[in-house]
């Protein structure tokens, strides 16, 4: 048995560890703090939407159409069927939330994998990078007006046809990340040792690849929220008389000048939630990079 | 009966038209430390990579224990891998941020479907002189010196029969330095590995390797035992390699001088036709420029150069000035 | 003598995340005429942080305390237009990367050129044969045609002899060599060393030479100020302090320290236990006293201050027997 002495001391008070300090960042962080709220307002507005709702959102009142905001019981007042302004953002909210969250997912669960492959694998990081570009050349609207006529116009519809949109971003930072830590000699210690493929990919390189995907999942949802509004407003998207936001917004023109509340409100919604997103988007970029803690 | 823990013949690892690594034979006895000592572009991590076979050399053969492995595929070559463990110079990349010190020093045993992990764990680390609570901790949380230490750890584990140590210390402070030179030297004592010492610094070897092999642009310019090399280098380029480090000594390090080599070190793509070192050699003469040199022993130990100049007794040119010169 | 580079009680605080930082805590040395002092230490010993803010390259972050002044000019606090007036001129700095420190879309010679004309208003041929002039100084062979090469046709000891000529264009007043040959090979570290002895000789430029090597330190300098934690612990003629190191430190470093030819036979090199503290939390004591196996009580309740004299130490209980190391 070798006795090597105990030459060096090993702190005896832990280090932050890198989680708490990535929280420590955000709630140093006013505006990331502020876009957090702004989040948790408008999650909490979405899925409580059937309780906080003041009204109905698809109930008519042709008597109480054009309200003005803070008419009594209609806070952000009511479109030309005189239905609530903001109870439709409530659900609204949801369907947008929804589209985000379903779309991203979509594209975690293509572009990961694919990501990895092609960064780890060279030999078919060709085919998988030229079919990435292929995805991107090809127009967005095109995909989805090809998707709703196939496959009906639908929440779900456009959900895939922007989760498909999004998965090409999604490869690049994959893959480009596996590139950066495949050199890294730690995985090259794991290969010495008769580590597989798989085990280097699952153990190393995909937890080490995490905050990048984190961060592009985040900007990923707004961009997959305006994408919504795009599809609604073109009648690719979800079907009335339920509302999104980006439907009120088309519905709202064709009486913009009289009621400019019923697409101002919905407009300003939409406007909050992409910036609270990419606020939160770029901090947690900004903390989770370990460079920003030099001096 | 297998006397070599590593037998090298004639490597060759061509990167495209990279000629890294261009013909090298080394063997290293079970048991002893063999230092291969080049400057940037020698082709000595190239050398390392292909021991381990995180490269598949282009040419000539890898032998780990008897066993050729020089081609042999990622699945095959696993029942080989316990004898050959591998320790990094850069402490920061060498360790994955995401786990647990106790779960990098463990994978190989993990690896190799081993039971009762954590004890061994726990031992090897305080072999390595880090206290076993090291494991819950995150490599981020340690310093340089302890980080080496866990990867020395985790490369021992496995009790492989060769360490190949790629510049171990040289991302190291002077006095960590010192710590993690004298615990490798302890531990190959104790355990009885082999090791491959790679590194830029012949005085960080001096007191560790048995065998000294001088590299050069892809070459073995010479090799033999280590009170050969340092008392008699032969060829020219140890020569100069031993005299350009300084000292830590004022009055010593004044008095010698050392031999100016000349800032450009030639191209591994096209590399000088004759004897490598020619283009900065301060003795080359024609038959240098055309002729590669044969590698002769010169000496008792299985002391070796590659040089015109050099006669089979072993004396030749010494480009050092006379006051460098040792004795 | 005057000496041509007075730094006085300097301190550099940075403000990070954590709270400040201090990186160099109260560092007097003085730097003579034609002299080379090496500053020498470990990575994060604050030696790197006291040559930049000397040359005022420290980022927004530091706040920097004390005195630095160059024949009698105050740099700290001065306006930016005498520090620009200064920087280049009379303070010149070479950085360990050589590479990094030249732009690639230039040619040497045009770079050269550039520094020429704008600080000492040369015209165009006459800055052209002085940058052929500087290269032959710093032992570029074949310099007329290599003024035409871009910094990735020369090799790494190549740019760092560039980067040279480009420092002393100006003939300035003190150069800083902040880790000038760390990223070199050695046998072309040696070419660098003598490059920088010539200097000295042939123009007279002062030198402060940053660097973690003990070996480049007796090659090259006067004098030496061992640095530890943020603090000057000793500072010595380069003979002296080699031969009689007083401060613990030094003489672990001095020990730890491997050099060809000089650990015959498997002898084993001297460690120092222990890491090195952060400096901000140690306001009252000695730094160094947790690693030393010479502390006595005093060490851990009092900051030792440098004695006088010509080999200063700041050490309670410096070693005087005079042990050869």
């Amino acid at each position: 048995m070798a006795v090597a002495e105990v030459t060096e001391a090993v702190p005896t008070a832990p280090l932050r560890s890198n989680r708490r300090r990535v929280v420590r960042r955000i709630l140093h962080n006013p505006l990331a703090l502020t876009g957090l709220a702004v989040l948790a307002i408008a999650v909490i507005l979405a899925v409580f939407a059937n309780w906080l709702a003041p009204h109905e959102p698809t109930q008519t009142h042709l008597d109480r159409a054009f309200a003005p905001p803070g008419t009594a019981g209609y806070l952000l007042g009511t479109d030309d069927l005189g239905r609530d302004v903001l109870s439709r953002i409530m659900f609204g909210l949801r369907a947008s939330l929804h589209v985000g969250v379903l779309a991203v997912a979509f594209s975690l669960v293509v572009g990961v994998p694919l990501g990895l492959i092609a960064g780890y694998f060279r030999t078919v990081d060709a085919l998988i990078s030229r079919l990435t570009d292929l995805v991107l050349a090809f127009p967005f609207l095109i995909l989805a007006v090809g998707l709703a006529a196939i496959r009906g116009a639908s929440l779900g519809n456009a959900a895939i046809a922007i989760g498909i949109a999004q998965i090409p971003g999604m490869i690049r930072i994959v893959r480009s990340e596996t590139l950066r830590i495949k050199s890294l000699d730690f995985v090259a210690a794991a290969i010495v040792e008769g580590a597989s493929d798989a085990w280097v990919l699952g153990r190393h390189i995909f937890p080490n690849a995490g905050s990048a995907i984190i961060v592009q999942a985040t900007v990923g949802i707004p961009a997959a929220i305006l994408g919504e509004a795009v599809l609604s407003f073109l009648g690719l998207g979800i079907q009335p008389p339920a509302p999104s936001l980006g439907t009120m917004l088309a519905d709202a023109q064709q009486f913009a000048s009289r009621a400019p509340w019923a697409a101002v409100m919905p407009g300003v919604a939409i406007m909050l939630l992409t910036l609270a997103f990419n606020i939160v988007g770029d901090s947690l970029r900004d903390a989770l990079d370990p460079k920003a803690s030099r001096r | 009966m297998v006397d070599n823990a590593l037998e090298v013949e004639d490597l060759v690892m061509h990167f495209g038209p990279v000629r890294a690594v261009d013909g090298v034979t080394l063997r290293i006895r079970q048991g002893t430390v063999v230092a291969l000592v080049g400057e940037s572009g020698s082709g000595k991590s190239t050398v390392g990579r292909c021991i381990v076979r995180l490269l598949e050399p282009t040419g000539g053969t890898v032998r780990l224990a008897g066993a050729d492995i020089t081609h042999l595929s990622r699945r095959r070559l696993r029942p080989h891998r316990r004898d050959v463990s591998i320790v990094f110079q850069d402490p920061a990349g060498s360790l994955d941020p995401r786990l647990s010190v106790g779960d990098i020093v463990g994978e190989p045993l993990r690896l190799m479907r081993r039971k009762d992990i954590s004890t061994k764990v726990s031992e090897s680390l305080q072999r390595v002189g880090l206290r076993p609570e090291v494991a819950q901790r995150a490599p981020h949380e340690l310093s340089g010196g302890q980080r080496q230490r866990v990867s020395i750890a985790r490369a021992l584990i496995s009790e492989p029969r060769l360490l190949v140590a790629d510049e171990p210390t040289s991302a190291l402070d002077v006095s960590v330095q010192a710590a993690v030179l004298n615990l490798l030297a302890d531990l190959q004592r104790d355990l009885g590995f082999a090791c491959l010492f790679i590194t830029h610094d012949l005085s960080a070897v001096e007191y560790l390797a048995d065998e000294v092999a001088v590299m050069y642009l892809g070459q073995l310019v010479e090799q033999g035992p280590r009170a050969r090399i340092f008392g008699h280098p032969a060829h020219p380029y140890t020569q100069a390699l031993l005299s350009a480090a300084p000292v830590p000594d004022p009055a010593e390090q004044r008095a010698r001088r050392p031999v100016l080599l000349g800032d450009d070190l030639p191209s591994a793509i096209d590399p000088p036709p004759g004897c490598r070192f020619h283009t900065r050699c301060p003795v080359a003469v024609d038959t240098c420029r055309t002729v590669v040199p044969e590698r002769r022993t010169i000496g008792e130990g299985g002391h070796q150069v590659a040089c015109h100049l050099v006669k089979d007794d072993g004396t030749g040119p010494d480009v050092r000035p006379t006051e460098g010169v040792a004795q | 003598m005057k000496p041509v580079l007075a730094v006085k009680d300097l301190s550099v605080t940075f403000r990070t995340e954590d709270g400040p930082l201090s990186a160099v805590d109260r560092v007097s040395f003085e730097v003579g005429d034609g002299e080379v002092l090496a500053v020498v230490g470990e990575s994060g010993c604050g030696k790197s942080v006291t040559a930049m803010s000397i040359a005022g390259l420290l980022p927004r972050t530091a706040t920097v305390n004390g005195s630095v002044e160059l024949d009698g000019t105050e740099l700290i606090g001065a306006d930016k237009r005498t520090l620009r007036s200064i920087r280049g001129r009379e303070v010149a700095y070479i950085f360990q990367e050589p590479m990094t420190s030249l732009n690639p879309v230039f040619t040497v010679g045009h770079q050269i050129i550039e520094v020429l004309r704008t600080h000492i208003g040369l015209n165009r041929q006459a800055a052209h044969a002085r940058a052929v002039e500087l290269l032959k100084l710093v032992g570029i062979p074949s310099a007329e045609r290599r003024v035409g090469d871009y910094p990735h046709q020369l090799s790494g000891g190549m740019r760092q002899r560039v980067m040279i000529a480009m420092a002393v264009a100006c003939d300035p007043k003190v150069l800083i060599a902040d880790e000038p040959t760390t990223a070199l090979d050695v046998t072309i570290q040696a070419g660098i060393l003598d490059v920088l002895r010539g200097l000295r000789e042939r123009l007279g430029t002062s030198i402060v030479l940053i660097t973690h090597d003990l070996g480049v330190v007796a090659d090259l300098a006067d004098r030496v100020a061992v640095m530890y934690a943020g603090r000057v612990v000793e500072t010595a003629e380069v003979h002296d302090l080699f031969a009689h190191p007083e401060h613990p430190y030094t003489v672990g470093l001095l020990g730890a320290s491997p050099a060809a030819g000089r650990h015959a036979e498997s002898q084993r090199l001297n460690e120092i236990p222990g890491l090195v503290p952060v400096l901000s939390e140690q306001p009252d004591a000695c730094t160094f006293a947790d690693r030393c196996t010479r502390a006595v009580d005093t060490c851990t309740s009092s900051q030792p201050q440098l004695t006088d004299g010509p080999h200063r130490v700041a050490c309670w209980n410096p070693v005087r027997d005079r042990v050869e190391v």
